[in-house]
């Protein structure tokens, strides 16, 4: 058997465990546009930050690809796809045939046309050589003032980053608020206030309409009310969009992500795909979509790599979920936080919000229900045991008999029904 | 492989399993320098859940399909391949939390003394029987093997 895997990040590196554990002859090939064995992503801003060294960028070491005979392509692109011959057509022209193919191909940071995006020291910040560009161009050009465009998860980890370098940032968000997709009012709350006491200027409801500069390089950005923020070096973190170049021009049926069924395979038979590219169903919303996180892709990647290898496992759905450190404060966020930001989901009236906040130890709880499930959660600064959460969401475990307990100090599997606990504290494999 | 079981039924809630895990996963794993003069301070893997006249040690399940491998982004969180046990390379760790996410037991915490990093059961690794288990006095968690 001949598998061939297009992207060497979460998705496909979960993919080669999978194959490898189910089938120990196949050939697997792996082709990446980058030139590293392996790196995790949402370790660049750390290094950015000089927070973690270069040799710590591997989440997987030295040996794995050797200990599980893959062949490496690096530094090339998988540039087109040739369904009838089963091939994968390299930037050279190199042709790589596969019996099963994985597109794990991730997503693509969005870049608006805005008038003067051109400039040198406008950055986008998804990939390791991101990081290292930012960080020499701030060496090269002595950086004092930075402009983040965009107060989502990787804006304010790139923020964060920039701030250890003893940078001034400003963010410009164009929603009300920051992280509008994965908190609430009042946990966004919580962290813009922290970002403005450690000197983060904050900018909301507006966005830059035009960057300028004496040269070559960007100077200022200029805002939709007119304001100019000086800036000497931009990143645009707006968002990301599944990577599709490949199978857009193919019989692969291509929404948003491409398409994949609960075995994550597409609508071509042996062709399937895996992580930030796909879109896969959401187990809360019950709807196909992309949701581009780190465990999701990880767990699509396996259960792609042991369908590929033929053993039947099924997708059971992901959803939306991120534990991030932001100024310092720990955050956790899981499925609907903030229902009433959900549009076409029906009314509030169908949710329930169950709250805890204390403003003096900026502790924030809040669990979302429906019909007597836990379908959201979000935890600031207390974070411990948020698992549970995450699990009686999974589960879609009915909580009307120990829904008082669910935010107390001590809840925890003792406060579950003991058929439940037996199961969760005696069983040795879990299904997530 | 062998594992902690838990039979809630026997625990009466003691702590000495919590206090000899402390002990256990202290520099100088003495009671009164562990408890008193440590920094970073060490503290219990397990976790002692209790209420009314029940209780019971909880500590990591190392699953089989474990949530935390996968949350990982930094390659801390592996499975030893000798024993099979799940453990973290504290080194490599960065805080992120994402395995206190995904952990449907809730038996990962954080260590935030010293550099932050995820602190969980190694099964003590090196003892024959786990510390919890060994000085349990009436057999409420034990360590076997289940086919």
């Amino acid at each position: 058997m001949n598998y061939v895997i297009i992207g060497n990040s979460t998705a496909g590196v979960a993919a080669i465990e999978a194959i490898r554990e189910c089938d120990k002859d196949g050939r697997i090939t792996v082709i990446s546009d980058e030139p590293y064995a392996n790196y995790s992503r949402p370790l660049i801003s750390y290094l950015l930050a000089g927070l973690v060294s270069a040799d710590k960028m591997p989440y997987r070491t030295g040996d794995f690809y050797k200990d599980n005979r893959v062949e490496l392509i690096l530094s090339k692109r998988a540039d087109r796809l040739d369904l009838e011959t089963r091939e994968v057509i390299l930037q050279d022209g190199k042709r790589v045939p596969f019996d099963r193919l994985l597109i794990a191909t991730g997503g693509i940071p969005i870049v608006p046309e805005i008038k003067g995006i051109n400039l040198n020291g406008i950055f986008t910040f998804t990939r390791w050589i991101d990081a290292e560009r930012i960080k020499k161009y701030i060496e090269d050009n002595g950086v004092e003032k930075a402009l983040v465009v965009g107060g989502g998860l990787i804006g304010l980890k790139a923020t964060e980053a920039l701030m250890e370098l003893g940078i001034k940032v400003t963010i410009v968000e164009l929603a009300d608020r920051i992280l509008s997709a994965t908190f609430d009012k009042k946990a966004s709350k919580i962290i813009e206030d922290a970002l403005s006491q450690m000197g983060c200027r904050l900018i909301t409801s507006n966005t830059v309409v035009e960057f300028s500069g004496e040269g070559q390089k960007v100077e200022q950005a200029l805002l939709r009310d007119e304001e100019t923020v000086p800036a000497d070096l931009v990143i645009i973190a707006i968002g990301v969009r599944p990577n599709v170049e490949l199978p857009v021009h193919t019989p692969i049926k291509v929404n948003r992500g491409i398409l994949v069924d609960d075995l994550m395979q597409t609508s071509v038979k042996d062709v399937y795909a895996a992580g930030d590219c796909c879109e896969a169903r959401d187990a809360l919303l019950n709807i196909n979509r992309p949701i581009a996180i780190w465990p999701n892709a990880s767990r699509q990647g396996k259960i792609a790599g042991y369908n590929m290898a033929g053993v039947r496992r099924e997708y059971r759905g992901g959803f939306a979920m991120n534990s991030v450190e932001l100024c310092g404060i720990p955050t956790i966020s899981v499925g609907t936080t903030d229902p009433s930001a959900l549009p076409g989901t029906g009314p509030e009236g169908e949710y329930e919000v169950l709250d805890h906040l204390d403003e003096n130890r900026a502790v924030y709880k809040k669990l979302v229900l429906r019909d007597n499930t836990i379908v959201g959660a979000i935890f600031i600064n207390d974070i411990d045991r948020a698992g549970i959460y995450t699990g009686l969401i999974s589960d879609k475990v009915d909580v009307s008999s120990f829904r008082a307990h669910l935010l107390k100090e001590d809840f925890g599997l003792i406060s579950l029904p003991k058929e439940y606990r037996k199961h969760l504290v005696t069983g040795e494999a879990i299904e997530i | 492989m062998k594992r902690i079981y838990i039979r809630e039924e026997y625990c009466m809630g003691c702590r000495l399993c919590e206090i000899h895990c402390l002990v256990q996963h202290s520099k100088s794993r003495e009671i009164i320098k562990a408890y008193k003069g440590e920094y970073p301070k060490p503290q219990p893997r397990l976790i002692v859940e209790e209420k009314g006249y029940l209780s019971f040690a909880l500590q990591c399940r190392h699953c089989e399909d474990a949530p935390c491998l996968e949350a990982c982004i930094t390659g801390a969180m592996y499975r030893d391949r000798e024993t099979g046990a799940v453990l973290c390379d504290e080194d490599r760790c960065v805080g992120c939390w994402m395995c206190i996410m995904v952990c449907p037991f809730g038996v990962i915490s954080r260590n935030l003394e010293g550099k932050k990093v995820a602190s969980k059961c190694d099964l003590c690794m090196g003892e024959e029987t786990p510390v919890c288990v060994r000085n349990c006095p009436n057999e409420a968690i034990v360590y076997e093997e289940k086919t």
